[in-house]
């Protein structure tokens, strides 16, 4: 059974997805996408532990060998991740079920789950792949869900919201297939491991060259780097708080992941050397990235798009980990991942927590709730002080790394700008304190209580999480650095 | 090409759906041209067939003319024309078209050409390799399929007061037109078995479940244009057909987990069967079954769901 464990992974979501439309009772579709989710945690924590002790897993689909079939292939960095996107969705999950209940209507309950599933079953098929086609496939799929998943709460605003990430994502994934095509028609294969043996002898060719860029530039929308984020903002501000959640601590982090596959497992780092000058593009773009959104943060007037701005910012800490192209760089970059991920999920859980109990993301609704929400507003502050990079805190452990990271480099500039960035997270993560404990309640009114421990327990367990993981790094930081290590290793 | 930037420029929404589906028909013979046979097929009947319908049925949701916009798009101009500059770009050092050494025919396809017929046994090697070779991402497509119906379904929710008020009797719009009634009439069986054919015979010839799945909805789509939601609905329950678009899928991962069961990979028919070429035969022909199931019940979903809306708009009044 172990030895179909790379598939079953995303084959569970899978069928669990369409069989929500037979069971069609939305709470017991609630638990039975849980008990789904955590399946796949608990396969994909197997499959790490089997991947760190044992190294890199095969797959066959259909019996037929790569490159002729389709191959899964778990290894460190997508163990590693895989691990994050389960564990994530399961504890989103669990605060789900009473929330859910709030924001959406009865009759779109079960269509909730189903679409939740399916984007589960999409990201976890693009980590797990090793097919450069069935990534796209997933892609797809991942991305269907989540227009879905946005669009399906009853604001008005989201539409348009959820329509506009549409257009932006189908841009985004039709040049994707196009550098995917452009490899197929120079190489003529697919499998990963089999383009990155085949790709060297046509380097030089225009026709990979120009893959390449179609790939860097759809990826990059994907994740949305700044200037390609315009999306995000309003998908997040105006999604319902479960999705926000979802996607905020998964989807961009497997885009990162999609990006870093290529570069480092596709196409090599000495071929993205030589064709453009990315380290410098990213650089640029990943400090830019950071200032603006971070700026443009402070000055939102709704908790959701605030942090959905310090979001873009936070993809900029990653890029930049990346354009620092050494081993050093590639570890900050796999830890901040993990790291954002846990930050952001609490975060926007515990908003979530309030607009169950307010109905409302406005932050001048937010004045006074520290004492009426203690539990709740300490987790959105805790989550702000690793977001600053706070030490105890995972944000600390990242901002660390990537401190050290540049200053190994000799980019000492870059490490300062980076600490000035977060002065700037100091002000936004203010911001909300000020109205949360500083600002007298506006309205006076006795029924809004605590949130429901059902919805406390799984941010409370995030909260602890970004604790935890900020003393004791030995899982992250040892995960990152021998996933790192293979990437640089293999090249 | 014409047709493109007539598409473009034209603010005649009905036009425009028309040209479209010329456009599908026209890109379907230069696929044709370049003996992708079933790719052609596709086109046809997914671009200028289905596509069109549920166009035309969005159509009378909205007004039919497109609003003037004073907006000046340069900028996405701009883009639009790097981008065609750097495809034009990746152009310059691709193989011939037609080159027999292309890396393109060298690596993967000859095995598919030569050996399919040994290893999965059926004539159309494109299926083989949609079906069997690379049946996981055909698996995805049909997963693509059905999302983009689970997120239809999700937004056009329909009241139990419209459905009651719809059932009790909508006259079809086209209640008047005698000819096209009864030549619908007399070709509804032949397209129905049609898709049955092109269902069944994916394996020997061009098609296979997306095609013919499309050709079915399109049968009863036509139907239900010209006779009513009423009258289809007592053959064909919307609750049946929301459960189908999620059978397709069930029974092509199914398919799957039972050869896991039988003790091969995840899709491996070879185990279904003690010789592996029937085990073969009988995993294309479920998997293909359970395509076509759910891209017909996605398709049908779709336009029952457009034509709900528009009985909510008249009646609602």
């Amino acid at each position: 059974m172990t030895a179909h464990f790379p598939i079953l992974q995303v084959i569970i979501p899978l069928l669990a997805a369409p069989l929500c439309l037979f069971i069609r009772i939305p709470r017991i579709v609630g638990i039975f996408a849980i008990l789904v989710s955590a399946t796949a945690f608990f396969i994909s924590c197997s499959l790490l532990q089997e991947v760190v002790t044992g190294g890199t897993l095969s797959y066959q689909l259909g019996g037929w060998a790569a490159p002729w079939g389709i191959e899964y292939r778990i290894d460190k960095l997508n163990g590693y991740l895989l691990l994050l996107v389960s564990g994530i969705s399961t504890i989103v999950l669990v605060a789900a079920q009473t929330s859910i209940s709030k924001e959406l209507p009865e009759n779109r309950h079960t269509f909730f789950y189903t679409a939740y599933l399916l984007c589960l079953t999409g990201l976890l098929g693009i980590l797990a792949t090793a097919d450069a086609f069935n990534l796209f496939v997933f892609l797809e799929i991942s991305a269907l869900s989540s227009y879905t998943l946005i669009a399906i709460g009853t604001d008005r605003r989201a539409l348009t919201a959820s329509y506009q990430y549409l257009v932006m994502g189908t841009i985004g994934a039709t040049f994707i297939i196009i550098g995917v095509g452009l490899m197929y028609m120079m190489t003529g294969t697919l499998n990963m491991y089999d383009l990155a043996e085949r790709l060297p002898a046509v380097y030089e060719s225009k026709t990979v060259l120009s893959a390449f860029g179609f790939f860097i530039v759809g990826v990059c929308l994907k994740l949305a780097l700044f200037p390609l984020h315009l999306w995000l903002p309003n998908a997040y501000a105006y999604a319902p708080s479960i999705t926000t959640a979802f996607l905020a601590a998964t989807s961009t982090k497997v885009a990162v992941y999609v990006l870093i596959r290529y570069i480092f497992s596709i196409f090599g780092i000495e071929f993205v050397d030589m064709s453009l000058p990315l380290g410098d593009i990213f650089l640029f773009l990943g400090l830019t990235g950071i200032f603006v959104a971070s700026v443009a943060a402070i000055y939102q007037l709704n908790i959701k798009r605030l942090f959905a701005y310090s979001s873009v910012a936070q993809i900029g800490y990653i890029i930049l980990g990346l354009a620092i192209e050494t081993e050093l760089g590639l570890t900050a970059t796999l830890l901040h991942l993990f790291n954002h991920a846990l930050m952001k999920a609490a975060i926007f859980l515990a908003i979530g927590a309030v607009v169950y109990r307010i109905g409302s993301a406005q932050l001048s609704h937010y004045a006074g709730l520290g004492k009426k929400m203690p539990w709740t507003m300490a987790a959105i502050v805790a989550g702000g002080l690793s977001l600053i990079g706070v030490p105890l805190t995972v944000g600390f452990v990242s901002k660390w790394y990537l401190v050290v990271a540049l200053l190994d480099k000799g980019w000492w500039p870059v490490a300062v700008l980076v600490l000035i960035s977060s002065l700037i997270a100091v002000i936004y993560v203010w911001r909300v304190v000020e109205w949360i404990y500083l600002t007298p309640p506006r309205i006076i009114t006795d029924e809004i209580k605590e949130a429901p421990m059902s919805q406390l327990i799984p941010i409370w367990i995030l909260v602890l999480a970004n604790i935890y993981f900020g003393v004791d790094t030995r899982l992250t930081v040892g995960v990152s650095k021998l996933a790192a290590q293979s990437l640089f290793g293999v090249n | 090409m014409v047709t493109a930037i007539a598409i473009a420029r034209m603010s005649d929404l009905f036009a425009v759906v028309m040209l479209s589906g010329i456009y599908s028909l026209l890109s379907a013979s230069l696929f044709l041209d370049l003996d992708a046979v079933d790719v052609a097929f596709t086109e046809a009947s997914v671009g200028a067939g289905i596509s069109t319908l549920l166009f035309l049925a969005t159509l009378k949701l909205v007004p039919r003319y497109e609003k003037k916009s004073r907006y000046k798009p340069t900028l996405a101009l701009g883009v639009v024309i790097a981008t065609g500059a750097l495809l034009i770009y990746g152009t310059l050092d691709m193989p011939h078209f037609g080159e027999a050494d292309a890396p393109v025919h060298q690596h993967v396809a000859p095995r598919y050409l030569n050996d399919s017929m040994n290893e999965v046994g059926i004539p159309n090697v494109v299926t083989s390799v949609l079906a069997s070779y690379r049946g996981y991402d055909t698996l995805g497509e049909t997963l693509v399929v059905f999302t983009a119906g689970i997120g239809v379904l999700s937004l056009l929710m329909v009241s139990r007061r419209t459905k009651e008020k719809a059932l009790q009797k909508v006259p079809a719009d086209m209640q008047n037109q005698i000819i096209l009634r009864v030549v619908a009439k007399m070709m509804l069986p032949l397209i129905l078995i049609f898709a049955l054919y092109v269902q069944f015979h994916g394996d020997y010839g061009p098609g296979g479940g997306f095609q013919a799945g499309v050709i079915f909805a399109a049968g009863i789509i036509l139907y239900t244009m010209l006779f009513g939601l009423s009258l289809t609905q007592k053959v064909i329950k919307t609750e049946v057909v929301e459960r189908l678009t999620a059978f397709g899928v069930l029974l092509y991962a199914g398919v799957g987990i039972a050869c896991m069961l039988l003790g091969g990979n995840f899709l491996d028919y070879n185990v279904l069967r003690h010789d592996p070429v029937h085990g073969q035969h009988l995993g294309i022909l479920l998997v293909e079954l359970g395509v076509g199931i759910t891209v017909a019940a996605v398709m049908v979903t779709l336009f029952f769901k457009f034509t709900w809306r528009t009985v909510k708009h008249k009646y609602n009044q």
